[in-house]
């Protein structure tokens, strides 16, 4: 089975280091949470693992190929959930999950997915009438909707109610069960049995020494 | 090539529930054109001369009008970050959107501009080679504003910098698209500019989805 590592990476933001020599590895049926204060750059290491960002050194790995090598493999393999849920305020909560699906061409499983996140009552109501968390919940059908080995979280359980946390937590062991690896970064608490804890506050680069000029 | 169907089946619905967006710039075309009359006065021979100009240049006011919703709205809700990580390369993502720009914002100005060609008194043996020429021409608008919009995405008040950035690139569509219309009304043939046209079709259709791409990688960062 392929092997999901990173190696030494060094993350830089706006002329700033924000983590350096960063490594891990997460095998199938893996889970890796991250931890750290504010600004330590969970979303940050979230971003570089979709490859939305490149790292300022080090390597980010696929199976022992670097995943900038092959992005289109790379972005066909994962979900990546933001802050943002990408819904649209006029189309309805059926079609914004059902574009996203058919964008990825596998074959989608809408009605499960909305069923799952407890959606399939508000399929046919436009996103503009959603509750935050309702947002939130349609987003996570995304993961459902169309199958990727590779789950990238960034606080996933933000306006989510206690019921739909309980449907996130089974929707990610659900997925680990099937060889699936997700990368998780929260502040609350998830239930996620043997997953290894990543704590970024001990790799922020010590501060500058003050500058004498 | 699913994936582009499905980028512009999405614009296209979401323009038709917006309608409001696509109508604006036609109605812009429309009472920005019928100004010229009132300002340089009613005189139907001049008013003739001017027709293919006028015509084009609000046009492609229009156009600059309708550009910064191209990415901005998909920008600030994620929809971008979503496109770039789908298996379907940028590059085509964005000539879908740019697609569906331009069957929104450019079809109804070519649907528009006979209206606005009898207002002028224009020779309408003109008009045939006028609405050519503004089919060649409405797509380069749309693909080289696509830069202009992906490039200042993320900067504040993007939507000022984008007529300062496209509007000195809109002058060779510009004086080709007028100088099709200007041959055919003096009889001269319109071949020459209309192909200069096609020619900056082409180029352009290769250069926007990789600048776009470059563009938009760079705002998500």
């Amino acid at each position: 089975m392929a092997l999901f590592e990173a190696r030494n990476l060094d993350c830089r933001r706006g002329g700033r280091d924000v983590f350096a020599g960063l490594s891990f590895s997460l095998p199938a049926g893996g889970a890796l949470l991250l931890t750290g204060a504010n600004g330590t750059g969970k979303s940050s290491l979230l971003r570089l693992l979709a490859g939305l960002l490149r790292p300022v050194g080090g390597a980010i790995l696929w199976d022992g190929q670097p995943i900038d090598a092959e992005p289109g493999d790379h972005a066909a393999r994962l979900h990546y959930l933001g802050h943002l849920d990408a819904v649209k305020p006029v189309l309805s909560a059926k079609e914004n999950l059902r574009f996203w699906a058919a964008l990825r061409g596998r074959a989608a499983s809408i009605e499960p997915a909305l069923d799952h996140f407890a959606l399939s009552a508000l399929a046919d109501i436009p996103g503009r009438l959603l509750s935050a968390g309702q947002h939130r919940r349609l987003a996570l059908a995304r993961l459902l909707a169309s199958p990727a080995e590779l789950w990238l979280l960034d606080e996933p359980s933000v306006g989510l109610d206690h019921a739909s946390v309980g449907k996130l937590a089974e929707a990610i062991a659900k997925h680990r069960a099937g060889g699936g690896r997700v990368v998780v970064a929260t502040h609350m608490a998830l239930d996620m049995p043997g997953a290894e804890p990543l704590s970024l506050d001990a790799l922020a680069p010590p501060p500058l020494p003050e500058m004498v000029w | 090539m699913s994936g582009l169907v499905l980028i512009v089946g999405r614009d296209l619905r979401l323009a038709l529930r917006q309608s409001a967006d696509a109508w604006l710039a036609v109605l812009f075309f429309v009472l920005t054109g019928a100004l010229f009359p009132f300002g340089i006065g009613p005189e139907p021979s001049l008013l003739k001369l001017i027709a293919p100009g006028v015509i084009w240049v609000v046009a492609l006011l229009a156009v600059l009008l309708s550009l910064e919703r191209l990415f901005l709205a998909d920008y600030e809700d994620g929809s971008l970050e979503q496109l770039l990580l789908s298996p379907l390369p940028l590059e085509l993502a964005i000539l879908g959107k740019v697609l569906a720009h331009w069957l929104t914002t450019g079809l109804p100005l070519i649907a528009a501009a006979p209206l606005l060609a009898v207002l002028f008194n224009m020779d309408m043996a003109g008009l045939g080679v006028l609405l050519l020429a503004m089919l060649l021409g409405t797509p380069i608008l749309s693909l080289i504003g696509a830069i202009g919009a992906a490039l200042t995405l993320g900067a504040r008040r993007g939507g000022v910098l984008i007529p300062l950035l496209v509007l000195p690139l809109y002058i060779p569509a510009l004086i080709f698209g007028v100088g099709a219309t200007d041959a055919a009304l003096a009889g001269l043939s319109a071949r020459p500019d209309l192909m200069l046209l096609a020619a900056l079709l082409l180029v352009m259709l290769v250069i926007t989805p990789l600048a776009g791409a470059a563009a938009l990688r760079q705002a998500l960062e």
